[in-house]
């Protein structure tokens, strides 16, 4: 009954599995709030734009159902950049342009066309959820390396001791490129272990 | 206020697009294999850019300031930039189709380009004047096309290079982004 939800998660992971989604997974990674803040976003835009297309995929004519797609999707991103403006200023401002550009985010408008225009609310909600939770778990992972190694903190509370001299090249965007290239060849050797386990 | 060399030598180098500033990742990885495509690529984004962060600062300085109306700037931004490119690929399927057979794969891709939109986003956000916004994106065109050639001279000598097998392709790519990104930090606080 959950298997929309679960998808997600790990299997069809948006992040490492489908690699969608590169830029915010580097541009908001430098802290885990930032991630955290990022994730909020864009789950709240994913959610509510599959609940939307959902209930109004009989009444989008199919020739123009991109375009539809994405004022849905602006007209959501924008109410969420002035929620996050109101309700957490300081990760507003740190996240910049990122939060306005959820709008060209491939997750968002590839669920609306792959999965919430073919199936009804109640799966269309699963499938949002699980996506929006995957790909916050996904930026958070490499949050946390980063702002481990480049600050000795987690979430602002440090905990690598006062010994450790953080690594400051991974909070600038060559860390951001490593650690997700070094993510990624673990993703592919995970895949190629499991394909040679089942012939 | 930023000098008009400071926005154009940080836009080519320091705050690099794609190393610097990780817009239009997607087709910095997509399409860096080779560098023929890599030109066709970066002359499409080079054309959407310049025409899309015009018509955006003209949008939202003669539209949406005068009304008040600052808040709608993403809904009318992407609305533009999608028929921009939808109408370039009609035009040039008719009156240029070897510029369109070149670059026409791309197009359609370019609508979901952050790097078109963030360049709009940033002109708005900086107050550029129209003079500067266009400059922006000129020498953020270069930028991306400084990156993105280099950068599919190097993957095109990567395929002939052995690796182990799970570093080829997108790891081996993004470590290769992170060394160019760090040669760039060289730069760091020359604008």
């Amino acid at each position: 009954m959950f298997s929309e939800f679960s998808k997600g998660i790990i299997k069809e992971n948006p992040l490492f599995v489908q690699v969608l989604g590169v830029c915010p997974a580097l541009a908001t990674t430098t802290s885990l709030a930032n991630a955290l803040g990022m994730g909020a976003a864009f789950s709240l835009v994913l959610i509510f734009s599959n609940l939307t297309i959902s209930v109004l995929k009989s009444v989008i004519p199919d020739q123009i159902r991109i375009p539809c797609y994405i004022v849905v999707i602006a007209s959501l991103v924008t109410i969420a950049e002035m929620l996050m403006n109101a309700l957490v200023p300081d990760i507003y401002a740190a996240l910049g342009i990122f939060i306005p550009l959820i709008v060209v985010n491939c997750i968002i408008l590839g669920r609306a066309e792959a999965f919430a225009s073919k199936y009804g609310l109640w799966a269309s909600i699963q499938d949002a959820l699980g996506m929006g939770l995957g790909f916050t778990l996904a930026l958070s992972f490499v949050a946390a390396i980063r702002e481990i190694l480049g600050n000795g903190t987690l979430l602002g509370f440090p905990v690598l001791g006062s010994s450790y001299q953080p690594i400051l090249l991974m909070l600038m965007p060559p860390g951001a490129f490593i650690t997700m290239g070094f993510l990624f060849a673990g993703v592919n050797y995970l895949k190629r272990r499991k394909e040679v386990r089942h012939g | 206020m930023d000098s008009t060399f400071g926005i154009i030598f940080s836009a080519l180098f320091v705050s690099n697009i794609v190393l610097s500033q990780f817009l239009g990742l997607c087709s910095f990885l997509g399409v860096s294999k080779n560098l023929r495509n890599a030109l066709g690529m970066s002359a499409a984004v080079a054309f959407v850019m310049i025409m899309a962060s015009t018509i955006s600062w003209f949008l939202y300085n003669w539209f949406l300031v005068p009304y008040n109306l600052g808040y709608l700037k993403i809904i009318v931004f992407i609305l533009a930039i999608a028929a921009l490119v939808q109408f370039l690929e009609m035009f040039m399927k008719k009156e240029m189709p070897s510029i369109h057979k070149a670059m026409g794969v791309f197009l359609p891709l370019i609508t979901t380009n952050c790097a078109i939109m963030g360049i709009s986003l940033i002109n708005v956000q900086k107050e550029y004047s129209l003079f500067n916004a266009t400059v922006n994106a000129i020498s953020t065109a270069a930028g991306y096309t400084i990156a993105l050639v280099v950068f599919s001279c190097i993957r095109e000598r990567l395929e002939d290079s052995k690796l182990p097998a799970s570093m080829e392709n997108l790891p081996i790519a993004l470590i290769t982004a992170s060394c160019m990104a760090i040669s760039l930090m060289g730069l760091a606080g020359m604008h």
